[in-house]
């Protein structure tokens, strides 16, 4: 094992080019994971989590498209890499998983089709062999009678079991780095909890990192080890869990932890953070936060707030909670 | 699945009742038969025994069963005109549009499903929008005027295939082919062309909708996510998926071919049930066309029958035997 991350990111600058302007739906984004770790990316709808998995995976949907920053899977660039090399990284280097089990698997096909076709696009293995290893994948996300029911069609499973096998299907080429994108959230509540389970221990036995992107900061709180919060394309605040969720520093954090309903922080009501996230195309000038923030001073409103590194400072917050020197020198 | 095969088998029988009994309705009420069949010096004694001998003074419902019975067994009478049996002008005729109407079947499947997918693939690649500026004249073109338009380029100005016929022909005994000869198939082209053109376009902008459609879907997104080759992500996972409706249409289309080989048929002088129908038309030939209605329309019901069966192939959803969820 060495030191080098699994998925290294680096100042990614993701742009949206449109008529009238040049969106930018992340921007400046900086974060290393680690060997079997789990990094939780959190923000609002639209705060450019799901473009972010999406560009280090190297599915950008045109016109949306990677301008600058870089990528490193276990040391190596990946976003210069051409479409047929991205393509081999996609299922052996990075796989994914996605949010709505219902419509991410190919209803003609049965599942162990799919299952032995994607091995067998990665892995040189016979149809056989193939076919052995799927009932395998299957039975280890926990599909009772994985050898009778590899022949069935997506249709034949339930939701919860439908998401076990997109599990499999994103696992079964061992990439060394999961993002699951929002896994859960089309899911029945008492099933939830499986899956990050599922998914949680199947990473840790195998080493491989994930990159859980969700908006529920109850499965941040259960799962992930470090977690950054995402807001309108930026990193508000990256660090260890346990230390953001109970010692938020960034104003923004502190709101969502705020409005989150966790029993574990033994909180009575929860609070509101008044207004919206801004449209990518109206971003207030200076930090994108401040209109909602009631510690904003004139820094805040004047200039963008410090970016954030993947491995220094903690809060992109010129003034974050908590700190009483001035805050300048976080930045 | 038995019971809706044979839900659908009913409706079908049913469809041909109907039809059979607008055919029959063509005997009764398109002129006497009997006065065409004996001209102007006839007795009423004449009249009598040849009413009597076609049955014509049974009730209706008796002649209606009668005709039923009779066209169940492809006993259509004798043609006014010619004076021989229905059914052995038919045979002798069927072959020509059934080969005709497969060839261009067939190349409007080809060309419609090759066409469909390449321009939704390179949705915004020069080749596809000249294919799909193309294929807006394949739709908004009479079939008579391409037909005319074809003859005019291949066989006038340069004189490259046959402008009418089918060319030489082998008989097998029960079957005419053009496959066989040189001539034959030449024949073949211009006339499949002319009667393919409109459904391989409308085939093809099917395909490309729905590939469009399909291609936006999280399976395929999950498919490139799992490293599949494009080539696997566009023909096993998304074409097959844009199968169902595009089956629908182009059976349904299949019937129309054979249908409306009327029009390229009579373009062509193509020797086809087709023509045989349009000349019978110009001679009120009623057991001729009773004999075509019905057999369009078995084609059509059996067409739509075998689309529905297809679908089971196709989608396993619809197949209520598979494995149950829970």
């Amino acid at each position: 094992m060495t030191d080098t991350p699994v998925l290294s990111v680096r100042n990614l600058v993701v742009e949206i080019q449109t008529r009238h302007a040049v969106l930018r739906p992340v921007d400046n984004v900086s974060f290393d994971i680690a060997r079997g770790e789990i990094l939780g990316v959190v923000g609002e709808s639209g705060a450019g989590k799901s473009m972010t998995g999406n560009a280090v995976i190297g599915l950008l949907d045109r016109p949306a498209q990677i301008v600058s920053g870089e990528v490193y899977l276990n040391g190596r660039r990946i976003d210069t890499l051409s479409p047929s090399d991205m393509r081999k990284i996609r299922g052996t280097g990075i796989g994914m998983v996605f949010q709505d089990p219902l419509t991410s698997l190919n209803p003609l096909l049965t599942v162990g089709e799919q299952l032995i076709e994607t091995m067998r696009e990665h892995l040189p293995i016979s149809q056989s062999e193939a076919r052995e290893r799927a009932v395998k994948a299957l039975e280890e996300v926990g599909i009772p009678g994985a050898r009778e029911r590899i022949d069935s069609y997506p249709h034949a499973f339930s939701g919860g079991m439908r998401q076990r096998v997109v599990i499999a299907l994103a696992l079964c080429a061992e990439p060394s780095l999961v993002i699951a994108d929002e896994p859960t959230t089309a899911l029945d509540v008492s099933v939830q909890a499986q899956i990050i389970t599922l998914l949680r221990r199947l990473c840790r036995d195998r080493g491989t990192a994930v990159m859980l992107v969700t908006h529920d900061m109850g499965v941040i709180a259960e799962t992930a080890d470090k977690v950054a919060v995402m807001y309108a394309g930026r990193t508000a605040e990256l660090g260890p869990v346990r230390e953001v969720l109970t010692r938020p520093r960034h104003p923004y954090t502190e709101g969502l932890m705020g409005s989150a309903p966790l029993a574990s922080l033994g909180q009575t009501r929860l609070r509101q953070i008044p207004g919206n996230m801004p449209r990518l195309g109206a971003l207030p000038q200076g930090c994108a936060f401040h209109p909602r923030c009631n510690r904003a001073q004139t820094a805040c409103r004047r200039d963008l707030g410090p970016t954030l590194a993947a491995d220094e400072g903690r809060a992109a917050c010129w003034f974050p909670v908590g700190a009483t020197e001035t805050a300048k020198d976080i930045a | 699945m038995i019971a809706f095969i044979l839900r659908r088998v009913f409706q079908s029988v049913l469809v041909l009742l109907i039809v059979g009994l607008v055919a029959f309705a063509m005997f009764s009420f398109v002129g006497d038969p009997v006065e065409n069949m004996l001209g102007q010096e006839r007795t009423q004694a004449d009249v009598d025994r040849l009413r009597e001998q076609m049955g014509l003074d049974q009730p209706i419902v008796v002649q209606y069963w009668t005709f039923l019975g009779n066209a169940f067994q492809g006993n259509f009478g004798l043609s006014y005109r010619q004076g021989r049996e229905v059914s052995q002008i038919i045979a002798e005729r069927l072959p020509a549009t059934l080969e005709l109407a497969f060839v261009s079947g067939v190349f409007a499947m080809l060309f419609g499903i090759g066409f469909g997918v390449f321009t939704a693939i390179r949705r915004n690649g020069i080749g596809s929008n000249v294919i799909m500026t193309l294929s807006l004249v394949g739709v908004s073109l009479p079939t008579f005027l391409i037909g005319i338009l074809l003859i005019w380029v291949f066989s006038v100005e340069l004189d490259m295939l046959p402008s009418f016929g089918r060319g030489d022909t082998v008989d097998l005994g029960w079957w005419t082919t053009g496959f066989l000869t040189q001539s034959g198939l030449k024949a073949l082209i211009l006339p499949s062309i002319t009667l393919g053109l409109y459904q391989m376009t409308l085939i093809m902008r099917l395909v490309r909708s729905e590939m469009l459609e399909v291609l936006r879907q999280d399976y395929i997104r999950f498919a490139r996510a799992r490293g599949l080759r494009e080539k696997s992500v566009n023909f096993r996972h998304a074409l097959k998926n844009t199968l169902v409706p595009v089956i629908t249409v182009t059976g349904l289309q299949l019937g129309s071919i054979i249908a409306f080989a009327i029009i390229t048929e009579t373009v062509f002088q193509w020797p086809g049930v087709g023509l045989l129908f349009i000349n019978a038309i110009q001679f009120v030939d009623i057991p001729v066309m009773a004999a075509y209605l019905m057999l369009i329309s078995v084609m059509f019901v059996g067409i739509n029958l075998i689309v529905d069966l297809l679908y089971f192939a196709i989608d396993p959803r619809l197949r209520v035997d598979g494995t149950k969820g829970h």
